[in-house]
């Protein structure tokens, strides 16, 4: 198992490299400068642009320019905000927190809805509550994150006045109130993600328990007497869970994209909306950065997928 | 070399597989109320604009953000526009959009993955890494930024509208190819190997025949069903964008745009809101209950021993 997680850990290295190397060559491509807003700023004369130009290296070769810009993303080294001139490592740090908060009740928010669900559905094949689910899950997934944020803001805040739709990190409530406060406002963005993943899920949590639940060891499992409870958590669940976390880590970027969304609706301070702010902004160090930092976090979950993986089905670590 | 003229028996099999997944689609109860209703999506967003002919962009501050009234039949936005005459001339431009994206990453999908499959060897594993690599990649957040970075300068190439329009579809469809590509190498595969390929090879049929007329239609069941699920997800990639005010410009109200606009103005005017958002709901249940019907309807799995 360790030699398995070890080569998993391996295998990151060059996905990372070549996520830098795409997301260099697109800015390496883009038109226009880093430094335009210098360029355009009539206080700054030409020498010192073209000394600080030199200082950054602008005009080495390209190969030279992506291995310093790599090396210094690795260090932690990423600029300053053009906008807040902050290290935009801390203003990364700041509201990663939140982000990863959000997205990760979600996620579990979603695994707790499509577990069951998903199961109950293909134990019944065409009963009336597969029907009723299965139709649930299609609308589930075909509203998209945009419209339901809207749609929850219009019924829960505006109409029914329960919950406040803009997110604080600031709440002046102490004690028991500070998290009760945090929890109201959490509960509509988490909602919004967390159903939409759970309905895909569900759909892959049906067939998957469809497909396994008509082998002969399931079979075997009952005749030897097991309960139904123990035939279908401990055998059938579990081996459904197999191809069910390979499509979770599947998920992972498009859940991101969902994220950044609701941040932006519910303005979430998370680095989705520090994303969408700095855009708007022309922010490009931070834009850059976060786009790593994404795709970082993208790789790191598939990480965590294979090496779930890997304990579900022991077959595969000693591969 | 000569060619032998093989006596052509029945052409019944052919087009009765055909008619057997047409079958199969019919009886799909959810499909067919899908594929009823994105006609009429696009036959409204095709003929509407002919048939109601209010402008688009008549400013008429006196009606500004009224309720549906006979005048209006969907209200009116924050300038005092017709909503349903936007959503009309916008629904051309987002299932324009989804359906130019799905054409270009099934395009690409299927080409990385003929290649890949039917090549093999050290070009099926360049090709499948770097499939994996566009996978991990995070689909939304490169969308903007790549928008961001691109967008002035191709606006001054191709116009405000057609730029938009090229940047917006050429990098959603170049970022949805991979899992086609997947499908389209694991057919390949399977019926390189088969005895029909190898018939048409040992008849000398070049490389780009067997491809194109032996491999290729065999291989179109799971990607004509990917294609359709891949005009939903360009469908929601562009109204993501036009929502976070990145895609297009407010003149072009796509679906996604009347939402950015509106949802400042949820509280005096949901109508604005909830009509653009139940019109792109709408298309894509439509569409991914078509792609589910589309999945019975050519699974080769079911024509051996499903229901």
């Amino acid at each position: 198992m360790s030699k398995y997680v070890l080569r998993r850990v391996l295998i990151l290295i060059p996905v990372l490299l070549g996520i830098s190397l795409v997301l260099f060559t697109i800015l390496a491509m883009a038109p226009g400068d880093p430094f335009e807003e210098l360029a355009t700023n009539p206080n700054v004369p030409p020498e010192v642009r073209a000394n600080l130009r030199a200082k950054f290296g602008l005009d080495d070769p390209i190969a030279v320019r992506y291995v310093r810009w790599f090396v210094s993303m690795m260090k932690g080294d990423w600029g300053f905000s053009f906008v807040s001139r902050v290290n935009v490592d801390d203003l990364i740090l700041q509201r990663l927190p939140t982000t990863l908060f959000v997205l990760g009740s979600a996620q579990v928010l979603g695994i707790l809805i499509a577990l069951p669900i998903g199961t109950m559905s293909a134990l019944r094949p065409y009963s009336w509550f597969d029907q009723i689910a299965t139709t649930f899950a299609f609308i589930g997934f075909s509203l998209p994150t945009f419209f339901t944020g809207l749609v929850f803001i219009l019924v829960f805040s505006i109409w029914l006045d329960w919950l406040p739709f803009i997110y604080r990190a600031d709440i002046s409530a102490t004690g028991w109130r500070w998290y009760w406060e945090h929890v109201r406002q959490a509960i509509m963005p988490v909602a919004v993600l967390g159903l939409f993943q759970g309905a895909t899920l569900t759909r892959f949590m049906r067939s998957a328990v469809l497909d396994v639940v008509r082998l002969d060891y399931v079979n075997t499992a009952r005749a030897k007497g097991l309960s139904e409870k123990t035939t279908v958590v401990k055998h059938v669940v579990r081996n459904a869970l197999i191809p069910v976390v390979t499509l979770l880590a599947l998920q992972v970027p498009t859940v991101f994209g969902g994220a950044i969304i609701t941040e932006q609706i519910f303005r979430v301070p998370g680095i989705g909306s520090l994303l969408i702010t700095s855009i708007l902004a022309n922010d490009t160090p931070v834009v850059m950065a976060i786009t790593f930092v994404i795709s970082a976090l993208v790789v790191i979950s598939s990480l965590v997928a294979d090496i779930v993986y890997g304990w579900l089905d022991p077959r595969i670590s000693y591969r | 070399m000569a060619t032998v003229a093989l006596p052509r028996r029945d052409a019944r099999p052919r087009t009765s597989l055909w008619r057997e997944a047409t079958r199969r689609f019919a009886k799909h109860r959810l499909a067919m109320i899908g594929l009823v209703l994105l006609t009429a999506m696009v036959v409204a967003v095709l003929a509407g604009p002919l048939v109601y002919r209010v402008p688009i962009d008549e400013i008429d501050f006196k009606a500004k953000l009224k309720s549906p009234t006979m005048a209006h039949p969907l209200g009116t936005d924050d300038l005092g526009q017709d909503v349903l005459a936007r959503m009309l001339y916008g629904g051309r431009i987002s299932l324009a959009v989804g359906i130019t994206s799905m054409l270009i990453a099934i395009s690409l999908g299927v080409v990385v993955g003929a290649t890949a499959g039917h090549l093999g060897g050290p070009v099926d594993h360049t090709l499948m890494r770097i499939t994996d690599l566009f996978l991990s990649l995070p689909g939304l957040p490169l969308l903007l930024l790549i928008v961001y970075l691109f967008r002035n300068a191709i606006r001054n190439v191709f116009g405000p509208e057609a730029g938009v329009f090229i940047l917006i579809v050429v990098v959603i469809g170049g970022l949805r190819w991979m899992p086609v590509a997947r499908l389209v190498r694991a057919q390949f595969l399977s019926l390189r190997e088969k005895e029909f390929v190898e018939a048409a090879r040992s008849l000398g049929a070049p490389t780009l025949r067997q491809v194109w007329r032996h491999i290729l239609p065999n291989a179109m069941g799971p990607v004509i069903v990917a294609a359709t699920i891949d005009v939903a997800a360009a469908i929601i990639a562009e109204s993501s964008l036009s929502f976070l005010g990145l895609g297009f410009p407010p003149d072009i109200p796509t679906w996604g745009r009347i939402l950015y606009d509106a949802k400042d103005n949820l509280d005096f005017a949901p109508h604005w809101a909830l009509f653009p958002g139940t019109a792109i709901f709408l298309t894509v249940l439509s569409i991914n209950y078509i792609g589910d019907g589309l999945r019975d309807a050519l699974d080769p799995r079911k024509v051996l021993g499903g229901k």
